[in-house]
């Protein structure tokens, strides 16, 4: 299933590159997307995982910019 | 200002201030170094604090590490004015970039403000404003002049001018009257209009719109992923590098200050943002600017392509000429005009074919058809009946061979209906679809941009394919083509396109749906309403008018001109400093001048693909002042 979602306070270019890659090597995660200019992230991975990858995805971006959310609807 | 931005922009102030009074302070002592130290971190404090934090979270070679490490190392050399100024210029750097960031993500999302804020509906006699996503299909909204069309409809009552530009990127306003359906996104001029919605917030034009910019900077382009792929080894290569020329040296010659120096100075230079954000910012430009004029791009990537299209295929009925069939000619013998016009249409007026409808338009009064009597059908010829006191006979040639009628053979393209009142000829009407009106110009100007071959597929008869082809300056035109044959033609010039080029298929979305996915860029015209076209193609035209893939084209070569200038450009700038670096000709000044000078200037000159203007043609400007002088 496809999910976007938005991101707040991604402050460089270089570092949405990283999380980008961080969250696709999450496990079940199928593809990513971090788009800095809309400060969206696209993930594609099953539904029931949903919820536990963006947990390790708000985990993984905040350690590459430290004030980064991701906000869940 | 954001907060974030007001709360950096004081943190620069108050470091420029302890700055400039480092200097005032006379000799070197404590004061000299509390000053400098109290600077410094009022400007970077942050930047070590984060630089710590990342290396406790596994992020070695991030900017804030090598800043830090810069800064630092100059501060235990005795340089207290190099570590200070390169940490207060940076952040002066990473301000302005937030700020431009931001005031790009503006202009584009006012570029694209056409989500309707509220909907009027009436409820017990006054008109309530509400949420769009509250409103259900078949709810009947009031629109009033000078206000947005919030959803998709039927205007059952009322008469206005629309202004589509936000949707076609066309000037000209367009009359909308009951019965038509209405787009969102358009701007009621003049009217009170009452509309029956047809479909709901979430399915309106408005919002297919809007998702589908959103979403193309998520298909990123080759120079996008170059320059990611790039910074991911930049960065740790310059610092072995730094770590290599304080090193290596220095067992030779000892002289480890020099050397550590020269280092500091290649890690200021270390940071690559300036290329990873001025790349995907022209991308979000371009995509912006495309979609201000009509042309909705799916992706970074086909903006990046599109112009380098060298075989453009179109399919003609509805492409290149406007798929409604009208009278071009009447050429009545011995009659009036309007009396043959008048017993044509009045002859066919029982039946429905297309060629039927628009004799009947182009009469366009009332038919009186109780003057028509024994009407009859005759198969593959054309039809027979008595009009008042008259027998008619309207057909194709072959029907006045039948009758003996000698006729003369119409020169028109198109659909040639032969007339014969009481056993004498009266005449022919021609019958075609017409070329639009823009369709030369758009094939030349497809030209311009460097396209090399133009073919037209089309199902239509050679001789109407030749004709057409040949009054836009077609190069190649494949006629009588049945739909799956199409796929065929596309796959056979894919084969021939020279390596590195595109080949785009120019279709209106309606039964192409195969063509436009196998082509490399499929573009779909006047595709707004259709779905499919909509699924299908990676470029969709808003409006009916081939012109704008030519301006596309344009759009897309300025944008990559503007990603290669600063590619080219910031790594070049970024190398020089490296190797002067080494020499010792660069200072640390020198450096983070150029650091963050480079960011700068890469950022505006992305910035330049916001402005729409250069695209514009000076017809468009004309139609403009036309209808503001009319109105």
């Amino acid at each position: 299933m496809k999910k976007k979602f938005k991101m707040t306070d991604i402050d460089c270019a270089n570092c949405a590159a990283k999380m980008e890659d961080a969250v696709k090597k999450i496990p079940g995660v199928e593809d990513a997307v971090i788009s800095f200019m809309t400060q969206k992230l696209t993930l594609v991975a099953p539904e029931e995982d949903m919820d536990r990858i963006l947990d390790e995805a708000q985990k993984i971006c905040r350690k590459i910019e430290p004030d980064v959310t991701i906000v869940r609807k | 200002m954001t907060k974030k931005q007001k709360r950096l922009f004081i943190q620069i102030l108050i470091g420029a201030v302890c700055f400039g009074a480092g200097y005032l302070v006379p000799e070197a002592g404590p004061w000299k170094l509390i000053i400098y130290l109290a600077a410094y971190l009022a400007v970077g404090g942050e930047i070590v604090l984060r630089a710590f934090r990342g290396i406790i979270n596994g992020q070695i070679f991030d900017e804030n590490f090598l800043m830090t490490v810069a800064t630092v190392g100059a501060f235990f050399l005795g340089d207290y004015p190099e570590g200070v100024a390169v940490m207060l210029f940076y952040q002066v750097g990473e301000l302005f970039q937030s700020y431009a960031v931001g005031k790009s993500r503006q202009s584009i999302s006012s570029l694209m403000d056409i989500r309707p804020d509220y909907v009027n509906i009436e409820q017990d006699g006054e008109l309530v404003r509400v949420d769009p996503d509250d409103v259900e299909v078949g709810q009947i909204i009031t629109v009033k002049p000078g206000e947005r069309v919030p959803l998709d409809g039927i205007v059952l009552e009322g008469r206005a001018m629309l202004d589509t530009a936000a949707l076609t990127g066309e000037s000209v306003p367009r009359e909308i009257v009951p019965g038509q359906n209405i787009m969102s996104g358009c701007i009621d001029t003049n009217g009170l209009l009452k509309i029956q919605v047809t479909a709901e917030a979430d399915e309106s034009t408005v919002a297919k719109i809007l998702e589908l910019v959103e979403n193309a900077s998520s298909k990123k382009s080759h120079s996008e992923q170059f320059i990611t792929r790039f910074a991911r080894w930049y960065t740790p290569l310059v610092t072995v590098g730094a770590v290599a020329l304080a090193v290596i040296p220095s067992l030779f010659d000892g002289m480890w200050a020099m050397w550590t120096k020269r280092a500091l100075t290649f890690l200021v230079i270390s940071c690559p943002c300036a290329l990873v954000i001025s790349v995907p910012l022209s991308f979000f430009g371009g995509i912006g600017a495309a979609s201000k004029l009509g042309v909705l791009v799916k992706g970074s990537n086909y903006l990046e392509q599109l112009s380098r299209i060298k075989i453009a295929v179109f399919d003609k009925t509805g492409t290149l000429t406007k798929g409604v069939f009208d009278v071009t000619s009447v050429d009545p013998v011995g009659v009036s005009a309007d009396t043959l016009l008048e017993t044509t249409a009045l002859a066919e007026s029982f039946s429905d074919h297309p060629i039927s409808v628009s004799l009947k338009k182009a009469w366009g009064k009332p038919l009186d058809s109780s003057v028509v009597s024994d009407y009859e059908t005759l198969t593959g010829q054309g039809v027979r009946a008595v009009i008042g006191e008259k027998v008619v006979h309207v057909g194709n040639a072959k029907l006045m061979e039948t009758l003996g009628t000698s006729y003369t053979q119409a020169s028109g393209i198109g659909t040639i209906v032969y007339v014969d009142i009481d056993g004498t000829y009266a005449g022919s009407i021609t019958i075609s679809d017409q070329i639009k009106p823009t369709a030369a110009e758009a094939i030349r100007e497809l030209k311009e941009q460097g396209v090399a071959q133009t073919v037209m597929l089309t199902g239509d008869t050679r001789k109407v394919a030749d004709a057409v082809g040949a009054s836009l300056g077609i190069d190649t035109v494949c006629a009588e083509l049945l739909p799956a044959m199409k796929v065929d033609e596309v796959e056979k010039l894919l084969e021939t396109r020279p390596a590195g080029s595109q080949l785009a298929f120019v279709g209106d979305g309606i039964n192409d749906a195969p063509v436009l996915m196998r082509a490399d860029i499929g573009i779909a015209m006047g595709g707004v309403g259709s779905d499919a076209a909509i699924e299908a193609a990676d470029v969709v035209i808003m409006d009916d008018n081939p012109e704008r893939i030519a301006t596309a084209m344009k759009v897309s070569a300025k944008t990559r001109r503007i990603v290669t200038e600063n590619i080219w450009f910031a790594l070049g700038i970024k190398a020089m400093f490296l190797i002067l670096g080494a020499f010792g000709i660069a200072t640390m000044w020198d450096a983070v001048f150029a650091d963050v000078g480079v960011s700068i200037i890469a950022i505006l000159n992305a910035m330049r693909m916001l402005s729409v203007k250069t695209f514009t043609k000076p017809s468009d400007a004309r139609t403009v002042s036309r209808t503001e002088a009319e109105a």
